[in-house]
């Protein structure tokens, strides 16, 4: 809680323009009256909402990763790893490319069904995506196998991502590759009343099944024999997943490695696998996490700006490959 | 309390792989249900469980003095305070301790939130010591032997505080020893509890040294086979030979076990070596 806090003033602090931490204080205490105004026009107007999409986008993708995990009872599982954030990039890209507009992300830029309609989208998109990839790990016991179904169905889907950049304009293509990259940087104020709220509801939604989630650790067939509507349960987390996964892909660009590598961090942290705990604490470190990588991606000190993903990569993927290596009797199993 | 089967269907999308199943279990008895690997006794578990749908019939729970209820016909969190199972289903439970598991059996009990009530954990307190494991409420499911795990499973069962227990194969990996052990406290479990416990397996020998009724799968008696009902040692005496015999190997119901039909010796020197 406490480095979270610590983090998120960081994140204000760190900027083109940095802000000095008695600044930020006063700024979060509300005695600000006496700062410069130009420094309160870029707190508010930049850093705040970029500071608060990092704790939506870290909280709501780390509790996206855990419920993956559970429904695909996968370590592996998370939106990115399974094409879900692709299948959001699809919707974001259908509702988006084709419109002229210039703004600096792609649910900003209002496309034809505006902001909610582009959130929307992609919520749909991802949904469209887990859904096919659960359908897939019907037949698909192997944990490994599942992640290279997911793996072709993302590909499947950029491809389709690609026909449609094949035909958008060059500025759009640039925009749209810079999005993939993975930002925290494009929202604007305004967006934070799609971004929060919806984030928030899926979290809480996770929060709201996690009793019965964690009868599903048993197995669906065990769960039905303790009294647990299987069907809705796994219909909640799994729209709580597609709605998290939609709405920050369609601020942030598709991140990687966060929804994966952070639930594993909590289990650590917690010693236990009770889905009650494990929500709110991968919601926690989530938002911490984020904000640090966020921090690092503005490279403090110099003015260049580096795509969040590569952060995350740099973060996550040993994460991966570390479990795989740990658990070579999931390989098997 | 007991539980009886009228006619229940039991097959997969309208073809039934039994004919319609009548028969009783007593409260306070450990039924064993027999059949050879493949008979259905799996599935004919699950669908009085509720875990599968039935092709017709009634599963019903009667306690005295009150109407039977059909358990089919309740909604799964009704039915979950009722009827406990254990099944064979293997899950990833890496950092679970054995008080963890056993406490997902509260869960058909407990209120939204999901909170554990004192009630609960004395439910939980007396699941575990009824199966000797109350050491285990600490320990990691993974550094069990198969034997803690099954016992930890059971109690997770009884946590549930059901009516009926229905286990599947409870015994499938367990060596000789841990076998007839396990099935010894479920007896007792069936006793101090005063609930039907039918249990599936294939080890006959065990089956009838600790159970005391029995339903046997002949898989050979008509076109769908037939379910056998009785106390094992009258099940023993002929339907068990019934059943099991195969060409080389008969049920000797004198010492509860299967032997060769003809001694090893006889067996090495056929009339094919020397010609």
């Amino acid at each position: 809680m406490v480095g979270l806090l610590a983090a998120f003033g960081w994140a204000l602090a760190v900027g083109s323009e940095p802000v000095p931490w008695p600044v930020i204080w006063q700024y979060l205490t509300g005695r600000s009256a006496q700062a410069d105004p130009g420094t309160l026009v870029l707190l508010t107007d930049f850093h705040l909402p970029r500071a608060l999409t990092a704790v939506a986008a870290g909280a709501g993708l780390a509790v996206a990763g855990l419920l993956m995990q559970t429904l695909f009872a996968n370590p592996l599982a998370d939106p990115y790893i399974l094409g879900v954030s692709s299948g959001a990039s699809l919707g974001v890209a259908v509702s988006v490319l084709g419109t002229g507009s210039a703004a600096a992300t792609f649910a900003a830029s209002v496309g034809w069904l505006g902001q909610w309609g582009t959130t929307t989208a992609a919520m749909l998109g991802a949904l469209a995506v887990l859904a096919l990839v659960l359908l897939a790990g019907r037949w698909v016991r192997s944990v490994v196998s599942l992640l290279v179904v997911g793996v072709m169905i993302g590909a499947v889907v950029g491809a389709m991502v690609s026909v449609l950049l094949a035909f958008a304009a060059p500025a759009q293509i640039q925009r749209y590759v810079m999005w993939s990259l993975g930002s925290l940087d494009g929202t604007s104020g305004a967006d934070m009343w799609v971004l929060l709220p919806v984030t928030a509801a899926g979290i809480l939604l996770a929060q709201a099944v996690s009793p019965s989630l964690n009868v599903m650790l048993m197995g669906e067939r065990y769960a039905a024999s303790m009294g647990v509507p299987v069907r809705w349960v796994r219909t909640a987390a799994m729209v709580a997943t597609a709605a998290i996964s939609g709405v920050v892909t369609a601020y942030c660009g598709p991140i990687a490695f966060l929804g994966i590598a952070v639930p594993h961090l909590a289990r650590v942290v917690a010693g236990r696998s009770d889905l009650r705990l494990l929500v709110p604490l991968s919601a926690l470190l989530g938002a911490a996490v984020c904000l640090v990588c966020g921090v690092v991606a503005t490279l403090p000190g110099t003015d260049g700006v580096l795509p969040l993903n590569v952060v995350t990569a740099v973060l996550g993927a040993p994460v991966v490959i570390a479990l795989l290596i740990r658990s070579r009797t999931l390989v098997g199993s | 309390m007991s539980l009886s089967l009228d006619a229940l269907g039991v097959g997969y999308q309208r073809s039934p792989i039994l004919p319609p199943v009548t028969a009783t279990a007593a409260a306070g008895r450990l039924t064993v249900l027999l059949g050879p690997n493949g008979s259905g006794k799996s599935t004919l578990l699950r669908t009085v469980a509720g875990l599968q749908p039935a092709l017709g019939g009634a599963v019903r729970l009667s306690t005295a003095g009150a109407e039977p209820v059909d358990v089919l016909g309740m909604g799964v969190r009704d039915r979950a305070r009722r009827v406990a199972v254990v099944l064979t289903d293997r899950f990833d439970g890496a950092l679970l301790t054995g008080g963890d598991l056993v406490a997902l059996g509260r869960h058909p009990h407990l209120r939204v939130g999901g909170r554990l009530r004192d009630a609960d954990r004395t439910a939980i307190r007396s699941a575990l010591s009824a199966m000797h494991a109350d050491e285990l409420a600490d320990r990691k499911l993974v550094e069990m032997s198969d034997g803690q795990r099954q016992r930890v499973l059971v109690a997770r069962a009884l946590a549930q505080e059901p009516a009926l227990l229905l286990l599947d194969e409870p015994s499938a990996f367990l060596d000789a020893p841990s076998r007839i052990d396990l099935l010894a406290v479920l007896a007792d479990v069936a006793a101090e509890r005063q609930i039907p416990v039918l249990v599936s397996t294939h080890d006959v020998e065990a089956a009838i040294r600790t159970g005391q009724d029995g339903w046997l799968i002949d898989p050979a008696a008509g076109e769908l086979g037939e379910l056998v009902t009785g106390t094992v040692a009258e099940l023993s005496r002929a339907a068990i030979g019934r059943a099991f015999d195969t060409d080389r190997v008969r049920f000797d119901p004198g010492d509860v076990s299967f032997r060769l039909r003809s001694s090893p010796l006889d067996g090495r020197s056929s009339p094919e070596r020397h010609g």
